[in-house]
């Protein structure tokens, strides 16, 4: 299986929590953090649940809060992906 | 102006419970005074596929308490429950026969009215969610009486013989102040002279569990039930669900003291607030909660030094501890750090809707017996939340005043307070 | 101790009995949607009744509703995962509300405002979504906003966010009576402390597990013509139809009002003068509905007598027995055929909690242009003794309405709305 990418977490974030109309998600947006976003605790964790049933991987129960930008979700979905392999 | 409306003041006149770990107000007192818990692994479904499988059940029975089977048939678990605790209350009190229908309201508070009915015949009408099966004859014949929560109302309106204003109040899980708020707003302003009111919920269910699995907000603490609710402790990792009912019969004071009623408290004042910041988050600072309870206690005239005891939301998710926290220092100033603070949902845990009117008779309870409950399974105390939390072991003391508050999804913050019949001037 | 403005200490006994003014207010229903729209619809009597389209209603014994489908593209993209349709019209109509009342509730002081809503059932196809995904797929495919967008109380919750309400709010139930029971509690509120609040309900949940709960009422029509299927006060009169819908309504302490520099006469819609709410006696009793105590006190908290009201806005449930209470309940209070009567909502459908408020704003449209709106469809009335205002609008000065609202189970409720003085 390959790396989860930002495109995907771009499409899943959209669909699970819809899109803040005033700020883009099409830029460079791996260091932006998701409250810039305008995402909230459970945007996130609405979008990595769909995230966790679509890879069929759990990730641990702290990664979602310390997650604060795309690219450390990004990277704590992939490192549980790594392990799973 | 003496009162909020005019001169008239309202007062408990009769309790009835039933919560975890027994039914009825004498058990629910003692239990909690000894610091025990009533959480437990899940037994009424198969909860082994959810992320938390613990509660605070009740071993309810309901024929035992009094309910004929067709009753038990037609009513979902949260009517049930205030059926009974009503019955409770106004043998309690008295009131049947001594108030006039005309002038006797009933408000029920709940947040998931008969969710626990509704879910499970979901699951007869769509096959388990595999098939939709639209003959209508599938359906129980209940269903609207689940569908739309005022059912609950109507029973027990039917049963105080209450031709007043009768309703349900819901606020998430606020809705157990929220409702003897707007009961007590309904004596002081004269459309009743009794108010029949309290909250219930019973949704110990699959949906619900799975709803609040779904934003870990519940304690994965599966492996230790007993011990999983620890609120206001370094360790805690969620509420633990829980179920009830309390039940009060409210009556304007003249009105209890010319039928020579035993008064147990008089609800002094209440506020609700919303943080309009969001359904499910709250603010760090606590600004609304402390609004809420500065401005129950303007309404009941009293100032912070006069608080014996703090009934807290203590739900046990760090968000709400510091959260309540912050609220209690910025609304009780220095007084926040002498005065004792507790939280039954160690022991009971949160029953949602329910909470607030069980926390209430937990309330009226303290006052008239002069003893704080504690805060079970408080062993390593947050550092963040450096205030009196009662841990563990019941506290004697003279109780003229107490702050009961609670927080809820939708952003409601409310706050109650209750006195010693006579104490407040 | 740290006290907000807006508090009850600052109240005076005056301010206990004070008449809130309305100055917005917000509507959809089946036939219009936005307050114009549906007020020009009501008096063409043009009816939204209709099949239902949202899902296939064959091999339901009940197929009509009035639908509202709503342009939702005024609504945040973040709030559409979060909301069920009910709470998406909700959103709708308390902006219209905020905008025809001239009021920025950003610049209100802290907890100057709040909402109260009535609600019968809450997020009901938000929930039948999630019910099925948790009974066909697993816990896991729940929605992290299904704890909230189901709740009875969403609507309060999400509008609070939305305008920025922080006083005093909440949500009541009492199914069809729900709604009225709102206003007044919206009242309390506004008399207590609280000098702006959002009031009313809007309701409806169009979709198959809500359609079978409400088909288990008994009272749904199984008609399928829409100009025969909802007639209150008809000899045909079987069930009624559901609709989606209902109205917000802006109300302010009048001092509130005249400070923000409104004129309190001329630039408002009118005043919330009397409300009351009764249960009926237990079934098999022999005492009588609680309506006729509901519309009494309603009129002594008014201040009126029963010659001063101008017209009435009936509950008509289009069951014949409920019809004939409540119409011998109208005629014991005004006299044979004492006062005009109407029933709107047989364009709309009856709209749970959203129906009370709904006539309430119909009733103040109604008394700005002098107007009563017709009840359509009544080819055969049941001969009670009331003056039902039926087919065309009639026209005459007016004043003072009140309007009605009953509760499955037994719940009264009544409202007194007057032009403002």
């Amino acid at each position: 299986m390959g790396a989860f990418t930002i495109t995907e977490l771009v499409d899943t974030l959209r669909e699970s929590a819809g899109e803040d109309e005033d700020i883009t998600l099409d830029g460079d947006i791996l260091t932006v953090t998701f409250e810039d976003l305008g995402y909230d605790s459970l945007a996130l964790l609405n979008t990595v649940s769909r995230i966790e049933r679509e890879l069929g991987v759990r990730l641990p129960d702290g990664a979602i809060t310390e997650a604060n930008t795309p690219a450390e979700l990004l990277d704590a979905v992939n490192n549980t992906l790594a392990e799973t392999v | 102006m003496t009162a909020a409306f005019g001169s008239r003041r309202v007062v408990v006149t009769g309790i009835g419970v039933v919560a975890p770990g027994g039914v009825g107000t004498k058990q629910f007192w003692q239990m909690l005074t000894d610091g025990r818990t009533a959480t437990r692994a899940i037994t009424s479904f198969d909860a082994s596929r959810f992320r938390s499988r613990i509660a605070a059940e009740i071993d309810f029975d309901a024929v035992a308490c009094g309910l004929s089977q067709r009753q038990i048939r037609k009513w979902d678990r949260t009517t049930q429950f205030a059926v009974v605790a009503t019955r409770e209350a106004l043998e309690d009190s008295g009131i049947l026969g001594e108030s006039v229908p005309e002038r006797t309201g009933v408000m029920v508070g709940t947040a998931c009215g008969a969710t626990t009915s509704l879910d499970r015949e979901y699951a007869i009408v769509s096959d388990e969610g595999s098939t939709w099966l639209v003959d209508e004859s599938h359906a129980s014949p209940y269903l609207y009486d689940y569908y739309v929560p005022s059912s609950m109302a109507a029973e027990v309106a039917w049963l105080a013989d209450a031709q007043g204003p009768v309703g349900i109040v819901s606020t998430g899980c606020t809705s157990g102040i929220d409702v003897l708020g707007h009961a007590m707003d309904q004596i002081l302003d004269g459309s009743a002279d009794v108010m029949v009111a309290g909250a219930s919920d019973a949704s110990i269910s699959p949906i619900t569990v799975a709803c609040f699995d779904a934003i870990k907000a519940t304690s994965a603490r599966n492996d230790d039930p007993t011990t999983a609710s620890r609120p206001f402790d370094a360790t805690r990792d969620g509420f633990v669900l829980g179920e009830g009912a309390a039940m009060f019969v409210l009556e304007e004071a003249e009105h209890a003291r010319r039928r020579g009623a035993r008064v147990y408290a008089e609800l002094a004042g209440s506020a609700n607030r919303c943080n309009a910041y969001s359904m499910t988050g709250l603010r760090p600072d606590g600004l609304e909660m402390a609004d809420a309870i500065s401005a129950a206690m303007v309404r009941a005239r009293l100032d912070p030094a006069d608080v014996d005891y703090v009934n807290a939301h203590g739900s046990a998710t760090k968000q709400n501890d510091r959260h309540e926290t912050g609220a209690f220092k910025r609304s009780l100033g220095h007084h926040a750090y002498r005065v004792p603070i507790s939280s039954i949902k160690s022991m009971i845990g949160h029953s949602l809707g329910a909470i607030c009117a069980l926390e209430a008779a937990a309330c009226v309870l303290a006052v008239e017996h002069s003893v704080v409950p504690p805060t079970a399974n408080l062993h390593n105390p947050d550092p963040e939340c450096d205030l009196d939390y009662v841990p563990n072991i019941a506290r004697e003391l003279p109780v003229n005043t107490v702050v009961s508050v609670a927080s809820g999804f939708g952003g409601f913050q409310s706050a109650l307070v209750v006195t010693k019949p006579g104490w407040r001037a | 101790m740290s006290v907000s403005p807006a508090h009850h200490a600052n109240r005076t006994e005056a301010d206990l009995r004070v008449a809130p003014v309305i100055t917005g207010l917000g509507v959809l229903a089946a036939n219009g949607i936005g307050v114009e729209e549906y007020w020009a619809a009501v008096l063409s009597g043009e009816s939204g009744l209709a099949e239902i389209t949202r899902f296939d209603p064959a091999g339901y014994s009940a197929k009509l509703a009035g639908q509202v489908d709503a342009d939702f593209s005024a609504l945040p993209n973040r709030l559409m995962p979060q909301t069920d349709h009910m709470t998406r019209l909700a959103l709708l109509a308390a902006a219209e509300a905020f905008e025809d009342a001239d009021v920025d509730p950003h610049q209100l002081p802290e907890y100057a405002a709040g909402v109260i809503t009535g609600a019968s059932a809450g997020g009901f196809e938000f929930g039948q979504r999630e019910l099925e995904a948790l009974w066909s797929k697993g816990g896991e495919y729940v929605s992290a906003y299904q704890s909230f967008a189901w709740f009875y109380p969403v609507n309060s919750g999400q509008i609070s966010i939305r305008h920025a309400l922080r006083g005093a709010s909440g949500t009541v139930v009492a199914e069809q009576a729900g709604g009225l029971d709102a206003l007044g509690k919206a009242r309390r509120n506004i008399r207590t402390g609280t000098d702006l609040m959002v009031a009313g309900a809007v309701d409806g949940s169009l979709c198959p597990w809500g359609w079978l709960c409400q088909i288990r009422s008994g009272r749904l029509t199984d008609a399928t013509d829409p100009a025969a299927a909802f007639l209150p006060f008809d000899r045909r009169a079987a069930g009624h139809v559901p609709g989606e819908g209902g109205a917000l309504l802006i109300m302010e302490h009048p001092e509130h009002v005249a400070r923000r520099g409104v004129d309190p006469v001329h630039e408002v819609h009118g005043v919330l003068a009397g409300h009351s709410a009764t249960f009926d006696p237990a079934p098999g009793s022999d005492a009588p509905s609680g309506l006729r105590r509901a519309i009494e006190q309603a009129l002594r908290d008014a201040g009126i007598s029963p010659r001063e009201v101008d017209v009435v806005f009936a509950d008509g449930a289009g069951v014949p027995h409920l019809d004939a209470a409540e119409a011998t309940a109208i005629a014991e209070v005004f006299g044979p055929r004492g006062v005009p009567v109407t029933v709107p909502k047989t364009m709309t459908g009856r709209l749970l909690a959203g129906g009370g408020p709904l006539d309430v704003a119909t009733a103040l449209l109604s008394i700005r242009d002098g107007v009563i709106p017709p009840t359509v469809n009544i080819e055969r009335p049941a001969g009670h003794p009331i003056d039902l205002v039926r087919d065309t609008p009639r026209e005459t000065p007016l004043t003072t309405a009140l309007v009605l609202a009953r509760g499955h189970g037994g719940f009264n409720s009544a409202v007194v709305v007057r032009r403002a003085a």
